[in-house]
């Protein structure tokens, strides 16, 4: 009815083109999150895999207390620990600690670690250069294993945190990882 | 196909008998009368759990029903009335005045206005059939968090999953059609900035709906996944995270409910100024601050998760962000408070119903700003202060603009003038029954009574009876609002094509009740 602007056919179109363009913004919000998350160490998020950084000199000033706390999700049953509860050690300075993980149920069973460092705003000075996390577990029944995780804390760490937790919640993922079961087994021994 | 061109119908005539007249109908006033109407029995249904939830909290301890079946009534009422009652019903109002008030012959795309209303009914026959399903009808609140509702939700939450796609749907292509018209069939001289007010706030309400729902069908679309097909988009155990799931309901959240409270604004600018005799104070400012609201409440969503865990500056932003919402809220109070000012005034039912939205929404605009304030926001959160809130908002603000809408175009749809009696009472009952109910919520909740527990500490009990006093007397009212809009359909006094004297705009132009077609031929706007 008007002369100027877009005929109704057009203006659907486009806004159409902008509900697709919205609903594939939904899913593009996951990979943003996770972006923004390791940038900003939102939410005590650690990155998934090992880091890459160059080795740092070690600030012999300054000592951080890690704590390391470990727990189960819902319905997992195994035992699972740190070796240390607390260390203290200097930022800069290259240090591993052991988890131990038992598997006191009569079937294979896969695990996933998942890590989270509080306060959360540490969590993007916190190196990890081997963990247990970054890949799954396999235990056969009666099974135990001794899982490193070594990790640096970044000398540009915010001054005011003198004391960081580190922690594991274990997950059950054994039906998850059933199909797959065969080829994951190999990490265990 | 000839058989069809043989027996074509001449569109002069009205509308078609019987029960297809309705099923088969592209007419703007069909529908609109259809979403209407079904908007008013999802809100009487979702009233009738929100008196079971009442029922519950009359008394501390547990008495009527058992916990699981009260955490499904809390959430089937907050789904029916965002999703079912308020929303439908402005896309109703939009239905029925958009066209008259633009000068338009129609809707620009009137089968597909007939389709989003029919998937409306198909959406909620989903959603309420779960009630009676196995496991009982989703329990997990109206916000769905995983991993409530994807590792603990019952079985019936991939019904309610197909339930939220399709009144999604709905509610795009009645957005998109609602853009079409507002754009493209507006009266020659119906420039933008003439529009009236309640055409403005839905112009911008549709390109809210658009950018939203389509992420709100994401977000249920990953909880599928997760249940269904093994993916782990919030299941920390397979890499994913809860706390995306809040992000990106809330991205959704946030402006859904400015989308519930735009049209009111609208409505009420256009109410407001025909009972005060006065042109609107401040139209121009009016469109900005819509606008204005519109775009901030894309950058506000975090508010509704400070005690998840967010960096210190990421609440400081969200805070500001949110109180800088208050600014382009505050213009509108006081355009409206200003259009009144010095006005002639006087005070039929929908002057009263939208006054009362003025006073009781800025009371909801305030705890809205306490709640705004993150470090205060962690003795609140979860709280009935929050549930007090966000009623103050959405039953004073769109409902009561929603009754006003009502009876003040009611002259127009049907023809008759309501009972002003009637109308009036049901005004203060309303009122009276909203307060009571709501406001001892705002004590009890700083006090620290948690919502959606269907137990609480006695120490609550006296203001928990007034609630549910109030809230069993804003129910029961309603049933005279159904009394009240059948007497006026039936009969009363014959309407003018203007029954008020200060209202303003193309739909008083056309007779009472406006015939089934109007504006074949565009007015002319000058």
């Amino acid at each position: 009815m008007h002369d100027e602007g877009l005929s109704t056919g057009k203006l659907v179109k486009r806004l159409l083109l902008l509900v697709v363009g919205m609903f594939a913004f939904g899913f593009l919000l996951v990979p943003i999150y996770d972006v923004m998350c390791q940038a900003f160490g939102i939410n005590g998020k650690t990155a998934g895999s090992a880091w890459q950084g160059s080795a740092q000199s070690v600030d012999l000033q300054r000592e951080v207390r890690v704590q390391f706390l470990a727990s189960n999700a819902e319905g997992m049953r195994w035992r699972f620990g740190p070796q240390d509860e607390e260390i203290l050690m200097h930022p800069g300075e290259t240090r591993t600690v052991h988890f131990l993980a038992h598997n006191p149920t009569d079937r294979v069973m896969v695990a996933q670690a998942i890590p989270s460092v509080a306060p959360s705003r540490a969590a993007a000075y916190f190196h990890k250069t081997e963990c247990f996390c970054f890949t799954q577990q396999v235990l056969q029944p009666g099974e135990s294993v001794e899982m490193p995780v070594r990790f640096i804390v970044d000398p540009a760490l915010p001054k005011d945190v003198r004391r960081l937790t580190l922690a594991y919640t274990l997950f059950d993922v054994t039906e998850r990882m059933a199909p797959s079961l065969g080829l994951t087994a190999m990490h265990s021994n | 196909m000839s058989a069809v061109i043989d027996h074509h119908t001449d569109h002069a005539h009205g509308p078609a008998k019987g029960l297809m007249r309705w099923v088969l109908t592209t007419n703007h006033k069909d529908i609109g009368s259809m979403y209407l109407w079904f908007s008013f029995a999802m809100f009487l249904l979702g009233g009738t759990l929100a008196m079971v939830i009442r029922a519950e909290l009359f008394q501390p301890g547990l008495q009527l029903v058992d916990p699981n079946f009260f955490n499904q009534m809390t959430t089937m009422h907050g789904l029916i009335m965002v999703f079912g009652a308020v929303m439908p019903a402005f896309v109703g109002l939009a239905n029925w005045m958009v066209p008259l008030m633009i000068g338009a012959p129609d809707m620009a795309l009137p089968r597909m206005n007939n389709f989003s209303f029919w998937l409306l009914p198909a959406a909620f026959g989903l959603l309420v059939s779960t009630l009676f399903m196995e496991g009982g009808a989703p329990n997990f609140g109206w916000t769905f968090y995983a991993p409530l509702s994807t590792t603990y939700g019952p079985q019936s939450t991939t019904f309610f999953i197909f339930a939220i796609h399709l009144a999604g749907i709905s509610s795009i292509m009645g957005a998109i059609n609602i853009i079409a018209t507002i754009l493209n069939m507006r009266a020659p001289g119906m420039t933008l900035m003439k529009m009236p007010m309640f055409a403005w706030t839905w112009l911008i309400t549709a390109f809210l709906l658009i950018a939203v729902m389509p992420v709100l069908a994401g977000v249920v679309t990953m909880m599928l996944m997760d249940i269904h097909f093994g993916t782990s988009f919030f299941s920390a155990a397979g890499g994913g995270d809860p706390v995306l799931f809040q992000h990106v309901f809330w991205f959704f959240g946030h402006p859904e409910v400015y989308i519930m409270i735009l049209p009111a604004f609208g409505a009420v600018s256009m109410i407001i100024p025909a009972f005060s005799r006065k042109p609107l104070f401040g139209y121009t400012s009016m469109v900005y601050a819509t606008g204005a609201i519109a775009f901030l409440s894309f950058a506000v969503w975090a508010h509704h998760m400070f005690t998840v865990g967010i960096p210190l500056t990421g609440q400081l932003f969200f805070m500001y962000a949110t109180m800088l919402i208050a600014v382009p809220t505050g213009v509108k109070v006081f355009n409206w408070a200003t259009t009144m000012f010095r006005g002639s005034l006087s005070f039929e039912a929908p002057m009263l119903f939208a006054v009362a939205f003025v006073i009781l929404f800025t009371i909801g605009g305030f705890s809205g700003l306490m709640l705004a304030i993150a470090p205060a926001d962690y003795q609140y959160h979860d709280t009935y202060f929050v549930v007090a809130h966000f009623h103050y908002v959405l039953v004073p603000g769109a409902i009561f603009g929603i009754f006003a809408s009502a009876y003040y175009w009611l002259p127009k749809w049907t023809g008759h003038m309501y009972d002003e009696v009637l109308a009036k009472t049901h005004f203060w009952m309303s009122f009276i029954g909203m307060n009571l109910a709501f406001f001892p919520m705002h004590f009890v909740g700083l006090a620290g009574m948690p919502r959606r527990i269907p137990d609480y500490n006695m120490m609550f009990a006296n203001f928990n009876m007034v609630s549910s006093i109030g809230a069993f007397m804003f129910g029961a009212t309603q049933l005279l609002f159904l009394y009240i809009v059948i007497k006026t359909i039936r009969g009363g006094k014959p309407a003018p094509a203007k029954p008020w004297d200060g209202a303003e705009g193309l739909e008083w132009t056309v007779p009472s009740p406006a015939p089934y077609h109007t504006f074949s031929t565009p007015p002319e706007v000058k």
